[in-house]
């Protein structure tokens, strides 16, 4: 047999397809995000010498970043401030998924779906820029609760602080978090809340013994998918956070640029994405025993 | 049939301007085992989830236990349902699922896990609560399901089409298996069907249903034997229909001429009251007999082979009659020695009046 036969019969099996088949976005995958993060952990060894990179292997930048109160405390601030996020959107986003599963017709879903993502259609900075003027001290907010005589004088806590960079990230994620806990709504066998009703279970009763626990794999995703990347959002810090609401990704971006020191923010970048995977998976593991066998 | 546990009082129910049940009257017994029986989309099934709580009527009265359930929620109602997907819950053990419904019962842990351990074993499964549910049978899941109601000891057992997911032995088992729960535990059974012969195997009345009315209500037997309808005839096993010409209404009997087999008089519990259309007999294949070799009997036609189809334990013939443009369906039992006719064979036919209907 050639050698070009065989690499056409090698081709044409079930795995040889499939290898072909996921071959493109696996190059691209590797080159486009594999290679960067090699890159950024090689530079987390190096150090910076005024103005070349000093490429002797040390530890001594993750010395500096587990010492340094400021990255710290940056780091824990961003890991509060992405929970906080997590929570609030996951809270407001599942009534929504539930309303639309549960309560929509049928023949509506989609409507309601794409209804959602309406946001999406304006962009993300653009978005953040609204929050800032809706938030302002001369803002709507403010102007409304002051016109209705609710409050005297503006509220301050609202802007340029932690608590409008929640604000902001629970609405950019708010339809990451509803799709899949619809998703796994819509999965849930109508006939299994029947039968709760019929086993002597009320609707609460019901809700919380088997809507919540079979819904738990898309409130899982729902938790991943807004708490990994919120972690790393610098824009939204930067646009609305002030002083108080910064977080690691601005002393990530801080240190690439303005402070040229590349290995001292390749640094921070990998304690930040161990950070992130430590706490996804000590997640995934916590609610294994609703997630498992499904 | 001991006092009426469920009274169904001109029950009525719409989807908008749908008429899905069509005013049912009926009373079911203590202890009984009643089937609700009709094609798809006849109304059997909203009966039932009326009767569980999940829907509700648009007319009359559901009484159970001389209490009527309007406004009932379904966890208020003193029944319990085996669904037809079983509804198990997946995410729960077996016996978490046989135990799902004692949350608020009084019994002590210990107790709830006797109980549990005991409904597992009346279905047969003991020694399964500790598996995980997503892993059972389909077989398995129906016997989770039965537990899981019966551990409630509710006053009625809702069952809709519970065997219709299984094989055909697995059914077969499973309909021995569940007459005999129910005489062990003395609760009355609704059981919802469209498979005849199953309702026929297990009910001690069953109710055939067709557009939102019950057609007839009647034990087993005398359904088979004496339907009310034509309707109900060709829905319940085979029937042969004949047209038919009065000869005499006399009073009480009736005498009628049927081309192909001749003269009949019929008794009145042979002749259900009709609309008043075309006459036509109904006969039973079984209840005709071909004859061998010089075999006689008493009222016997002539007729020709036209198909023969051969099931092992029977064989059925589709005989076209001298003198009428009928075909006759007959079913003979295979027995060693008895002949198997062949298409276009000459036969003789014994029939029995006493086996007719007539319809009109």
């Amino acid at each position: 047999m050639s050698q070009t036969a065989r690499l056409r019969r090698a081709f044409r099996t079930d795995s040889g397809k499939g290898l072909t088949l996921v071959a493109p976005p696996f190059i691209y995958a590797l080159v486009m995000l594999a290679a960067p993060l090699g890159t950024i952990l090689l530079f987390s060894f190096w150090t910076q010498d005024f103005l070349t990179i000093d490429r002797t292997f040390t530890l001594d930048n993750y010395r500096e970043a587990l010492s340094d109160p400021l990255y710290s405390e940056l780091l824990f601030r961003s890991l509060r401030i992405a929970g906080a996020v997590t929570v609030v959107t996951v809270l407001l986003a599942f009534p929504i998924a539930y309303f639309v599963s549960f309560h929509v017709r049928p023949d509506r879903k989609s409507l309601w779906l794409f209804l959602i993502t309406i946001p999406f259609w304006t962009s993300y900075l653009i978005r953040v820029f609204l929050w800032r003027v809706i938030l302002a001290f001369d803002g709507p907010v403010n102007g409304t609760l002051m016109g209705l005589g609710i409050i005297d004088e503006p509220l301050s806590w609202i802007l340029y602080n932690a608590n409008a960079v929640i604000i902001t990230l629970a609405h950019a994620f708010a339809p990451f978090a509803i799709l899949p806990i619809f998703v796994s709504l819509e999965k849930i066998d109508r006939s299994l809340l029947e039968a709760a009703r019929d086993l002597g279970e009320s609707r609460v009763a019901t809700f919380f013994r088997v809507t919540l626990p079979l819904a738990m794999p898309g409130v899982l995703a729902a938790i991943l998918i807004v708490f990994i990347p919120t972690i790393g959002d610098y824009v939204t810090p930067r646009l609305v956070g002030g002083s108080g609401g910064t977080m690691i990704a601005n002393m990530i971006q801080t240190q690439f640029m303005r402070l040229n020191n590349a290995p001292m923010g390749a640094t921070l970048a990998v304690i930040a994405m161990l950070s992130v995977t430590v706490i996804s998976l000590l997640l995934v593991f916590v609610t294994r025993r609703w997630t498992r066998g499904r | 049939m001991r006092g009426p546990i469920i009274t169904l009082e001109g029950v009525q129910k719409y989807y908008g301007e749908y008429h899905a049940l069509r005013g049912i009257d009926a009373e079911i017994g203590q202890g009984e085992f009643f089937s609700l029986l009709g094609p798809s989309g006849c109304g059997k099934t909203t009966l039932l989830r009326a009767i569980a709580g999940f829907e509700d009527i648009s007319g009359g009265r559901i009484l159970l236990d001389g209490r009527d359930m309007d406004g009932v929620p379904p966890n208020r109602r003193p029944t319990n349902m085996v669904f037809q997907s079983y509804a198990i819950f997946p995410h729960l053990s077996v016996a978490e699922n046989v135990g799902f419904g004692l949350r608020k019962s009084p019994m002590s842990g210990a107790e709830k896990k006797t109980a549990v351990g005991e409904a597992l074993e009346m279905v047969g499964l003991g020694g399964y609560g500790g598996r995980a549910a997503h892993a059972l049978s389909g077989g398995q899941r129906q016997r989770v399901a039965l537990a899981r109601a019966l551990i409630l000891k509710p006053k009625v057992l809702l069952l809709d089409e519970p065997l219709s997911a299984l094989d055909k032995k697995m059914r077969e088992q499973m309909q021995t298996e569940l007459r005999r729960l129910q005489r062990q535990v003395g609760i009355t059974f609704i059981l919802v069907t469209h498979d005849q012969e199953e309702a026929l195997i297990m009910s001690d009345r069953i109710a055939v249903m067709f557009e939102g009315g019950i057609a007839q209500l009647a034990p087993p037997q005398d359904l088979y034997r004496r339907p009310a309808s034509r309707k109900v005839g060709e829905f319940i096993g085979m029937m042969n229909f004949l047209p038919a010409r009065l000869i005499e209404a006399g009073n009480p009997s009736v005498e009628v001429e049927v081309p192909g087999l001749g003269r009949a008089i019929l008794e009145p519990d042979q002749c259900p009251m009709g609309t008043g259309g075309e006459i036509s007999i109904g006969l039973r294949p079984e209840s005709m007999t071909l004859l061998f070799d010089g075999q006689n009997a008493e009222r016997v036609a002539q007729g020709v082979v036209e198909e023969r189809t051969y099931y092992g334990d029977m064989t059925y013939y589709d005989i076209r009659l001298d003198g009428a443009p009928n075909i006759v369906q007959v079913s003979m039992r295979n027995m060693p020695g008895r002949r198997v006719l062949d298409r276009g064979d000459r036969a003789d036919l014994a029939w029995d009046a006493r086996a007719m209907v007539l319809f009109c």
